[in-house]
């Protein structure tokens, strides 16, 4: 039994929930949020390159290459909001940052 | 064979270091369990044949992202007690959003099926022989989606500023050296010439008399500059 798409994308599959259930789970924590991000992002990755073997078609790890750009740049800005947020308030609580509402 | 096994080895890894990112009670154990999921799904990746992506994948994430996570854990003095609260209050939420999601997944997963002409609605197809992944990848990278390559330069370069100045900061009260000031001042230093071979006495100048109350004691507010 040889690895076919359908292993990559349960293991994408398993990955992407894990990153969901990891954001209801630490609905406190902003950084375990953000890593819960990158986990659902690398799952998506994940996909992108199980089908672009599959395929044989090269777009998909071209994609999978952009996707990576938009995630260190999301975790970059993500983790300097953080710090000026911890900064201001001495905390990171999520359920504190609603000063936004109006 | 071997690949097999090593996928289920790579498989499992990742799924159980993805469980303790998210379950764990420290969260800078929470960052080195990504790093592990980093590599693992680097593994992956090399197994379906992308070289060079999880090579990328181990510089960028593994070398930029995890680390920058774990100054970031490590630099915030956070009360991870405070943080851990509503916990099990929100697991089962999420169990049950994570399930339903999970078995919507697996039923996409069992429909689907690819199109029977997928083979020749290929954009960029795999070229065989001995042209290495690396390359391909450059072959279509700087060619077809050249400005989506500078575009995405940009994103990194907007992110970057935007973390500079998001995080920058400008203290008052530090002192710090004003260069122009130093250098337009005038007035204040005159030359003044010194016939040879006279001493300070003969000159007219003298010290200055020795004051008989006792120097200042410099606080320690005194020497800014040194924090």
């Amino acid at each position: 039994m040889s690895i076919g798409l359908g292993h990559y994308l349960t293991v994408g599959a398993i990955l992407f929930v894990l990153g969901v259930f990891g954001i209801f789970l630490n609905r406190k924590n902003v950084i375990v949020i953000l890593m819960s991000v990158e986990l659902i992002l690398l799952s998506v990755n994940i996909n992108l390159v199980g089908f672009s073997a599959a395929l044989g078609d090269l777009t998909g790890q071209i994609f999978a290459m952009f996707i990576l750009t938009v995630a260190a740049a999301e975790a970059a800005i993500g983790l300097a909001i953080v710090v000026i947020y911890f900064r201001n308030k001495g905390s990171i609580e999520v359920d504190d940052i609603s000063t936004l509402r109006g | 064979m071997i690949a097999t096994l090593a996928f289920y080895a790579f498989a499992a890894v990742l799924v159980g270091s993805a469980v303790m990112v998210v379950s764990s009670r420290n969260p800078v154990h929470s960052v080195l369990f990504l790093i592990l999921a980093f590599f693992n799904a680097a593994a992956l990746m090399l197994i379906a044949g992308a070289e060079f992506l999880a090579m990328i994948l181990v510089i960028v994430y593994v070398g930029a992202v995890a680390v920058l996570f774990l100054f970031v854990v490590m630099m915030l003095d956070i009360d991870f007690v405070r943080l851990r609260q509503g916990f099990q209050r929100y697991a089962p939420v999420g169990g049950a959003v994570g399930a339903v999601l999970f078995v919507e997944l697996i039923f996409v997963l069992g429909a689907w099926r690819f199109a029977s002409d997928a083979a020749d609605l290929r954009i960029n197809p795999t070229p065989g022989g001995s042209v290495s992944n690396t390359a391909a990848i450059g072959r279509i990278l700087y060619t077809d989606y050249l400005l989506l390559f500078q575009l995405s330069g940009l994103v990194l370069l907007v992110a970057m500023m935007g973390a500079i100045v998001l995080t920058h900061r400008t203290r008052p009260g530090t002192r710090r050296q004003n260069v122009d000031a130093q250098v337009s001042r005038t007035g204040s230093v005159g030359l003044v010439h010194v016939p040879q071979g006279a001493g300070l006495r003969e000159m007219g100048i003298l010290r200055p008399p020795e004051l008989d109350a006792p120097k200042p004691i410099a606080t320690p507010a005194d020497h800014g500059g040194h924090h």
